[in-house]
């Protein structure tokens, strides 16, 4: 309702100087004046434009300095393309089990009454408060070789960190709350009505959950997995801390790009910085049209 | 609210009853996978810096290097979260209340730090403001020195933490009752005493929570921060990279310390924006 401008009142307004060309409507007593509103949406736009747009068409302006040939020499290099599919991989066993968790959790914390409820929906939050680096950190003092399971990994010659399962382990924390933070306000605000109906008539619990959930939150569903997918790809501070840096084996795009930029590389950082930036863009595009489409099936909650 | 109190309840249960199935089975995965993936991680990061005890940690966290670092991550941090606060207000409020072209373009655009990765970000920033870059070039004659300086590691902040600000302001700002401003207006405030003693004191909890949000990223942030920043210590090394540093140096204690300084500083935060919203519902009623 407030989204519709505020008509202005009809009220005798004194003769206008014929100099203004337009019909000039009546300011209404709730909007600033033309002189104010440009100015600040001239400050908005150019903040916007300085601190974040630049920042995108430096990505590509840089990735191409040097002509798409030496663009494309970037992605013959098995080094990157070893990368692409380490952070493919990673991504790929991530993102459906947090998705798993997502709706496990949602589904216990929505649906139902109980005690530490309030806690355990803060606690879901919790690896967003923690900084990248530390994220990193608690794994290398669990599984590292000076960590408190490191001599038993050591025994049974298993390797967590520095290895992919480490890359693997620090995604999840990171990405951890994406899909449940999603599902939990949409499922609450919809409460427990129609998946009773549907066991009333004598659908099992899980048809019910098939049929009558599901549907509801897809698009929620959609979106917390969409975003989740977006950082599991692009994380880079707590990758950086258990991967170890092997070029080819341990290596995910986002630390390529560190790695060729430490070796003055720019043009083959900026050419993989670049298919991250492509994959931020498309998230960013499938995230406004579901916002558009989909705004209310996607609840209340736009706030990450 | 689900199912209807029996004649006699009980005075107190674990969970009220309901007709759906699957609590049990949902709730125990969940369980066990949060203290999979987060509770254990982090109680093996609070126990090995129970074990250096309060005189240990002390000593650590007030090494000069140390304490360098965290205060050039705390108070740069705030300054970036402190110019979020006020541009971030200002976008939300242009992309609420007015309408102009790619409006929609530039609201979308405000996610963009979310979903652009920390290193993209990172080596883009620095090329920008680097002296030979697109901006940096324009300062360079003027003498400002941005990239590999404190003030290149403030760029990074602001990019990192703007969308905060924008989104916490954003709905409530949208939610915001017109008629108090009209009201307002009629008892004869000039437009801008009503958007500074009407509008604005209303949407204090959420500027102030979008804030603490964006500080407490602020704090946290390393790969978008450390290619601009220079990295000399004591003077542009931030609290993340020293975590890094220790690591390679095999100091755990080290990075332990700093770790759980900055987890401490993370709790605090999620506590003051959970009384921010609290006294927000109280006095307004709306978060």
């Amino acid at each position: 309702m407030s989204d519709a401008p505020a008509r202005p009142r009809a009220e005798p307004q004194p003769a206008r100087p014929r100099a203004v060309t337009r019909p000039a409507r009546p300011r209404a007593v709730t909007e600033e004046t033309t002189l104010t509103r440009r100015l600040l949406i001239a400050t908005a736009i150019g903040f916007l434009a300085l601190f974040v747009m630049l920042p995108l068409a430096a990505v590509f302006v840089e990735a191409l300095r040097r002509g798409l040939d030496h663009y494309l020499a970037t992605f013959s290099d098995p080094d990157t393309q070893a990368a692409i599919r380490l952070t493919l991989l990673v991504a790929a066993i991530s993102v459906p089990l947090n998705m798993v968790f997502g709706v496990a959790a949602a589904w216990a914390i929505a649906k139902f009454e109980f005690v530490g409820k309030s806690l355990l929906t803060t606690l879901v939050d919790l690896p967003f408060s923690v900084s990248p680096v530390v994220s990193g950190l608690v794994f290398v003092l669990l599984f590292g070789a000076h960590g408190l399971l490191g001599p038993w990994l050591e025994a049974h010659d298993l390797q967590i960190v520095f290895a992919v399962p480490g890359i693997v382990l620090a995604t999840v924390f990171v990405t951890f709350p994406f899909v449940a933070r999603e599902l939990i306000p949409l499922m609450q605000e919809q409460g427990t009505s129609e998946e009773e109906a549907a066991l009333t008539l004598g659908a099992s619990g899980f048809r019910t959950f098939l049929t009558v959930t599901l549907p509801n939150v897809k698009w929620a569903l959609l979106y917390g997995v969409l975003l989740c997918n977006a950082r599991a790809m692009g994380e880079f501070g707590a990758v950086s801390v258990v991967s170890g840096h092997v070029r080819g084996l341990t290596n995910t795009m986002p630390l390529h790009v560190e790695i060729l930029y430490n070796e003055y590389d720019f043009v083959g950082a900026f050419a993989v910085a670049s298919l991250l930036a492509g994959l931020a863009l498309v998230t960013l595009v499938a995230k406004s049209v579901l916002e558009w489409r989909f705004g209310d099936a996607l609840g209340q909650s736009r706030l990450h | 609210m689900s199912a209807a109190a029996p004649a006699r309840a009980p005075w107190f249960r674990l969970r009220q009853p309901s007709a759906l199935p699957g609590f049990c089975p949902t709730l125990g995965f969940a369980l066990l996978y949060l203290s999979l993936i987060v509770l254990i991680p982090l109680g093996a990061l609070v126990l090995r810096a129970s074990g250096l005890g309060l005189d240990g940690i002390w000593q650590v966290a007030t090494s000069p290097r140390v304490r360098a670092a965290l205060e050039v991550s705390f108070g740069v941090s705030l300054a970036a979260a402190a110019v979020n606060s006020v541009f971030g207000l200002l976008v939300a409020w242009v992309l609420t209340r007015y309408r102009f072209p790619a409006r929609r373009l530039l609201d979308a655009m405000v996610d963009l730090p979310f979903a652009l990765p920390t290193a993209v970000a990172g080596i883009s920033l620095a090329a920008i403001w680097a002296p030979n870059g697109w901006i940096g070039g324009l300062l360079a004659p003027l003498g400002i020195k941005v990239a590999f300086t404190p003030l290149g590691i403030f760029v990074a902040l602001v990019f990192v933490g703007l969308p905060f600000v924008v989104r916490t302001v954003q709905p409530v700002l949208a939610d915001l009752d017109r008629e108090t401003e009209e009201a307002s207006a009629s008892l004869g405030a000039t437009r801008r005493q009503t958007v500074f003693r009407v509008v604005l004191p209303s949407l204090l909890p959420a500027i102030l929570t979008g804030f603490a949000l964006a500080f407490g990223r602020a704090v946290g942030e390393y790969g978008s921060v450390i290619f601009i920043a220079g990295n000399l210590p004591f003077r542009s090394e931030i609290a993340p990279l020293l975590i890094v540093i220790k690591l390679e140096e095999f100091d755990y204690q080290g990075a332990t310390v700093i770790a759980s300084v900055m987890l401490a500083i993370a709790f605090l935060l999620l506590l003051t924006i959970n009384l921010i919203q609290a006294w927000s519902r109280r006095r307004f009623g709306h978060v």
